[in-house]
């Protein structure tokens, strides 16, 4: 058993005929996934590589049984096909567009709400399950099979530090990759509970950056869980009121910042790194003894 | 982005806020020309994207057009906490009766949109909340409903807003929740929101601050503001090549790929016992002419002393970036040294393209910790 996705998981992909949704399917077939449909309206009935394409998820949905939606397409039309794909049906959403509008991304947050459907992203790199399931961008190269789960608001991030994982032998039961905007579907603290329950992960990392109040919220949930977490938190060189790169990740006031993240983590029982190399070298020290 | 007040007052304006007409001015020419326009006294106010200027000095009242020239001559060219002031907004001081608070933002935390109005207006929201925190009503609104008559009547109940003011304040706070929809704002912030001796709602202050990923739907706005914003030089050359760049105070250049690797990267040089330069995310594909780009940026600051770049190789390998800054090299004139760090996928392979093409200012570590440190020795 993994998180959010595993070998059942039948992809539906939002954007396939475009050139990064294809190329990001393909590779994830060819990684093992089920990739069983594209949309793109207007080309219903075309192919590519052999995946049919529909006008429409709910089509999609019918035809191929997809459970999960990848979502590809562009900021303008990229909250219509996250509010479309739940609206067909599936049980999870993981959107990789950055670029969202705020006011849209709240929207699509309120109807999952509603719908009990789960959204990783967007403005993410997805999900992985290394050795049973890839849905997304990241590179399946650096990640190996085991049981030490990961969530990471940001992408080159988390590839460096299951990166620093793998060179101490120790593989990944799933990584999570939520998002670097201010409203996401999936939150650090989601993620925590399902690798508290996840009896395939033993212990966790949780890589957070500057911006909000999660980190401090999920640490609250750190206090109660059973299993070890490692944390690492990236921006304490950041200045307030300075979008760095992510649209979340940002110091308001003196709210937000790096060092108070931190300081909520430790205090909550977790081991924190100062860089990507000592939270390595600290989920080492704790599983391997 | 972050507007000016006198831009967030025609925006404000433009959906039926009623805010004060004036005008702006650079010069105490304008000021003074403005001022007779406007018919005094009239309220000379810095435009600048922080807060607490009044303290600082940055409004005064004019009597006659010769005070507001006056009054122009000491505020431009101002130093607010660390904002220049390079121009005046001018308009007809008001007789105030009473102040109010009024906001509409999205709640990081809540998800939804917030609403907060108080009768405590004209100080800093921030005291109010601390010190009687019960004089502000916050009401959360789910995006998908909007703002409904319950929402407006728990703001101007739970604020303290008299009873006589409730109808024309209820309007003001509907055209407010709708600027704030319409324009994709982050915040809209009135404070004050007046009441005048004469009984009129005026908005005295704007802060609105617009979100950055909505420009494609109101590209007018966006240009018609961008242009006024003096930014610092390279800030506004990365714009032009549309490279994500934050200029700070250090020493050492910094160019990596991903916005989380590239603030941890920022971090791992102050470990080192340096300062970064500059934020700058070439993001996902790192070839050749963005490698020369943003080195191009970074080397033209002057402040810069050497370059990091900090390349985590994914599904952009290893090898394509190498080559990359060996292209980059032969087309940009460099004269900081440069440390490279390529690791991930097919980082060897790269590694060894860069030592195949020696250059005395490229330095290369396959660890991004010696690699901070040696960046930071060749600063020094």
């Amino acid at each position: 058993m993994a998180i959010y996705v595993n070998q059942e998981t039948k992809v539906v992909v939002s954007g396939l005929t475009g050139r990064e949704g294809r190329f990001h399917a393909l590779r994830n077939r060819a990684y093992g996934t089920q990739v069983v449909a594209g949309v793109t309206p207007g080309k219903g009935g075309q192919e590519v590589e052999g995946i049919p394409v529909f006008n429409s998820v709910r089509e999609a949905v019918d035809e191929t049984g997809a459970n999960t939606s990848l979502v590809f397409v562009p900021p303008p039309f990229a909250a219509d096909a996250c509010l479309e794909a739940a609206d067909a049906g599936v049980d999870l959403v993981v959107c990789i567009t950055e670029g969202i509008p705020a006011r849209d991304e709240a929207e699509v947050y309120a109807y999952l709400q509603q719908t009990g459907v789960e959204m990783i992203g967007p403005n993410c790199p997805g999900v992985i399950s290394p050795g049973k399931c890839n849905i997304g961008i990241m590179p399946v190269e650096i990640c190996k099979e085991g049981s030490i789960g990961l969530v990471s608001r940001s992408g080159t991030l988390t590839y460096q530090v299951v990166h620093e994982l793998t060179q101490h032998g120790l593989g990944q039961s799933t990584c999570v990759g939520i998002g670097g905007d201010p409203v996401i579907g999936q939150y650090h603290i989601d993620v925590l509970r399902k690798f508290e329950d996840d009896p395939e992960t033993t212990a966790v990392v949780m890589i957070g950056e500057i911006g909000g109040d999660e980190e401090e919220r999920a640490a609250e949930f750190i206090k109660t869980m059973t299993k070890p977490v490692v944390g690492y938190v990236a921006g304490f060189e950041a200045p307030a009121g300075k979008k760095m790169g992510h649209a979340g990740a940002i110091i308001s006031g003196s709210k937000g910042t790096a060092a108070a993240k931190a300081e909520a983590l430790e205090a909550a029982g977790a081991k924190v790194g100062r860089n990507p190399t000592e939270v390595g070298q600290l989920m080492a020290n704790l599983v391997q003894g | 982005m972050d507007l000016l007040e006198y831009q967030g007052k025609q925006l404000l304006g433009s959906v039926g806020v009623p805010t004060p007409a004036g005008e702006a001015a650079e010069t105490s020419d304008e000021a003074e020309a403005a001022a007779t326009r406007i018919g005094c006294p009239v309220a000379v106010k810095a435009q600048v994207q922080v807060g607490g200027r009044g303290k600082a000095g940055g409004i005064k009242v004019a009597q006659t057009p010769a005070q507001a020239r006056a009054a122009a001559e000491a505020i431009i060219g101002m130093d607010i906490k660390g904002h220049h002031v390079h121009r005046v907004w001018l308009e007809p001081a008001a007789d105030i009766a009473s102040e109010y608070y009024a906001s509409f933002t999205l709640d990081r935390s809540a998800k939804k949109y917030l609403g907060m109005v108080s009768a405590e207006g004209g100080v800093e929201i921030e005291t109010v909340a601390a010190e009687s925190p019960e004089k502000i009503a916050l009401v959360h609104i789910d995006p998908l409903l909007g703002l409904r008559n319950f929402h407006v009547r728990r703001l101007l109940f739970g604020g303290g807003i008299p009873k006589e003011q409730h109808k024309p304040m209820a309007n003001v706070l509907t055209k407010l929740y709708q600027a704030f929809v319409e324009l994709d704002a982050e915040l809209v912030e009135v404070n004050p929101l007046v009441v005048t001796a004469s009984g009129e709602i005026v908005a005295l202050d704007a802060k609105v601050s617009l979100d950055d990923n909505a420009e494609y739907r109101h590209k007018e706005t966006f240009t018609a503001f961008h242009e006024i914003f003096a930014t610092d030089p390279q800030e506004k050359i990365a714009k032009e090549k549309g490279l994500n760049y934050v200029k700070l105070q250090g020493n050492v250049g910094i160019i990596g790929n991903g916005a989380g690797l590239v603030m941890s990267t920022l971090d791992v040089v102050a470990q080192a016992g340096g300062k970064a330069a500059n934020f700058l995310d070439v993001g996902g594909g790192a070839n050749a002419e963005l490698m020369a780009n943003a080195l191009e940026l970074v080397s033209g600051d002057p402040q810069v002393k050497s370059i990091f770049v900090n390349i985590f190789g994914g599904i952009t390998r290893g090898e394509l970036v190498a080559q990359g800054i060996v292209d980059a090299l032969k087309s940009v004139d460099i004269r900081q040294p440069i440390v490279v760090r390529l690791d991930g996928t097919n980082a060897e392979e790269g590694r060894r393209i860069l030592a195949d093409n020696p250059n005395e200012n490229l330095h290369s570590s396959p660890t991004m910790l010696d690699a901070a440190n040696m960046a930071v020795q060749l600063g020094a």
